[in-house]
């Protein structure tokens, strides 16, 4: 079923999306002329496919449940944002805090994603085809961020539990973040990870970088700092 | 909030339809900046005249055009809504104090190509006033305005021109915009808000007396602390700067004949062939600029 956003109105869509029947058959959408509107595919619940034909705003896929997301475009401002389960594969490039928050499911971005990539991410997969920019991974706590191209500055500032691969360069590390030794559980973990976003890259290629968990409490050393 | 919008032409197959081009996509930040707008249009005239904007707030078109045929030799004067643009061969260390002299009326701008316009009010009110529509020209900046620091007036709306046909838009906040109007207003630079972004306005005009318009946003790097998209206008192109932190969003899109920004995609949707277009992301701390 073709939803045209230039005939119906957005927030038409994204209801009639919330609101599948889980007996119906019909299961296949395609959403056309997004023209960068906001929140598209926002808040959907239910095992769908949807494939958005063009760039769209901030929030798109935002909090998504089970559904299967293809943006055939750029997406801006937090893409698939606390997303739950479900994957948002995005053709295009992606704006800031891509996955941000987002406990479950998976995030493929074959183009660049750009600063705080995975900002507090809890539990996704966030497999990047491109580059990301500063402040990736920033207090990540758990899940899994795959970079085929370089990373900007700060990278994992203040990381908790999530493991990060890179690829390409990383400019600079943030506080708390470290290169650690990749392992035969890691190696077949990220295989796992980039057969997932069709990519046959080797995972000996990679660096992971993982926390040092030097600030997970209090060091008495500091104290006169405070 | 605010938002923000530029369009520089790389070929002349758009120029007649510069106008419509920047109006629909100012009436589509409207969310972004509600309470007034504003755009720059440069359309470079070969000749020796110089183009002076005024906005005339409380004065009337017939008393403001019989003083100025008395003072100024004028090439034309026309009037459109509340402003007037007054053309004339007479330099600006001439006309300025002219202008200066009259207090209701505030000069928003001046130049040989640049016209500003720029008023309160939603974003579809001020293109329709001045018919932004039907304008022509090679490249053109805009900006909607969601109040923040200063009032809500004609004066504290943007494009902010400090200089011969400079202007500036802005989105985003500067913290130390005080201490440096100080140290200009020193230099002899002058203001006429006590809006942030005219302070920055000031800045680049007072640096470009020694620098070029790459060299002094990045020199700009290190002397505006706060966050921002900038994009700075001059007779020939546009650049555009965002702050190492990169709070505030912008994107650009590029084609063969064109190269649009905006703080949101939304804004360029409507643009010729602009699915096809490179559209990037400019990168925190680096100037991007367009011109001949």
């Amino acid at each position: 079923m073709i939803l045209d956003l230039k005939k119906l109105k957005l927030r038409s869509v994204n209801e009639k999306l919330q609101n599948i029947d889980r007996k119906k058959n019909k299961r296949d959408f395609v959403i056309s002329n997004p023209e960068g509107n906001h929140a598209i595919c926002a808040g959907l619940t239910e095992n769908i496919d949807v494939t958005i034909k063009g760039h769209v705003g901030y929030y798109c896929a935002g909090m998504n449940q089970n559904a299967n997301i293809i943006v055939d475009g750029n997406v801006g401002t937090g893409v698939a944002e606390n997303m739950m389960s479900g994957k948002v594969h995005v053709k295009g490039n992606a704006s800031q805090s891509a996955g941000a928050t987002a406990h479950g499911g998976t995030l493929i971005i074959d183009g660049d994603a750009s600063s705080r990539c995975g900002i507090s991410m809890k539990g996704i997969d966030i497999i990047v085809k491109g580059s990301v920019g500063h402040m990736s991974a920033f207090m990540a706590q758990s899940g899994n961020l795959v970079v085929c191209g370089d990373a900007g500055e700060a990278l994992g500032d203040s990381l908790y539990e999530t493991d990060i691969y890179v690829k390409g360069k990383v400019k600079s590390l943030g506080a708390d973040c470290e290169e650690k030794k990749m392992s035969k559980k890691h190696k077949i973990k990220l295989k796992e990870l980039l057969k997932k976003a069709g990519s046959n890259i080797k995972p000996e290629q990679f660096k992971r970088y993982g926390s040092a968990r030097k600030l997970y409490n209090f060091n008495i050393d500091n104290v006169s700092n405070y | 909030m605010c938002g923000i919008v530029g369009i520089y032409l790389k070929s002349k197959k758009f120029e007649k339809s510069l106008g419509g081009m920047l109006s629909k996509m100012l009436v589509s930040m409207e969310s972004r900046g509600p309470d007034s707008a504003g755009f720059a249009i440069y359309n470079s005239d070969k000749n020796k005249i110089y183009k002076y904007s005024i906005c005339l707030n409380d004065m009337s078109f017939e008393k403001f055009k019989k003083e100025m045929k008395k003072k100024v030799k004028l090439t034309n004067i026309e009037k459109n809504s509340d402003h007037v643009i007054l053309k004339s061969i007479e330099k600006p260390n001439k006309i300025l104090p002219i202008l200066e002299s009259y207090q209701q009326i505030s000069l928003v701008g001046y130049g040989k190509s640049i016209e500003i316009f720029k008023q309160v009010g939603s974003p579809s009110n001020v293109v329709k006033k001045f018919n932004l529509d039907n304008f022509s020209g090679t490249h053109a900046i805009g900006h909607t305005r969601m109040a923040t620091e200063s009032a809500i007036t004609t004066d504290g709306s943007h494009p902010y021109s400090t200089g011969e046909d400079e202007c500036l838009v802005h989105n985003g906040s500067l913290s130390n915009h005080n201490n440096l109007r100080r140290k200009l207003k020193k230099n002899g630079s002058k203001f006429s808000s006590d809006n942030d972004t005219e302070v920055a306005a000031g800045y680049i005009s007072d640096s470009l007396k020694k620098r070029n318009l790459k060299q002094t946003l990045n020199k700009g790097l290190s002397d505006l602390d706060g966050f921002y998209t900038f994009i700075a206008g001059t007779h020939s192109g546009f650049a555009v700067l965002r702050d190492e932190i990169a709070c505030k969003p912008a994107v650009i899109a590029e084609t063969k004949d064109y190269v649009a920004i905006s703080s949101e995609f939304q804004a360029m949707a409507h643009l010729p062939n602009v699915n096809n277009a490179k559209i990037f992301e400019p990168e925190p701390g680096i100037v991007y600029s367009w011109g001949k």
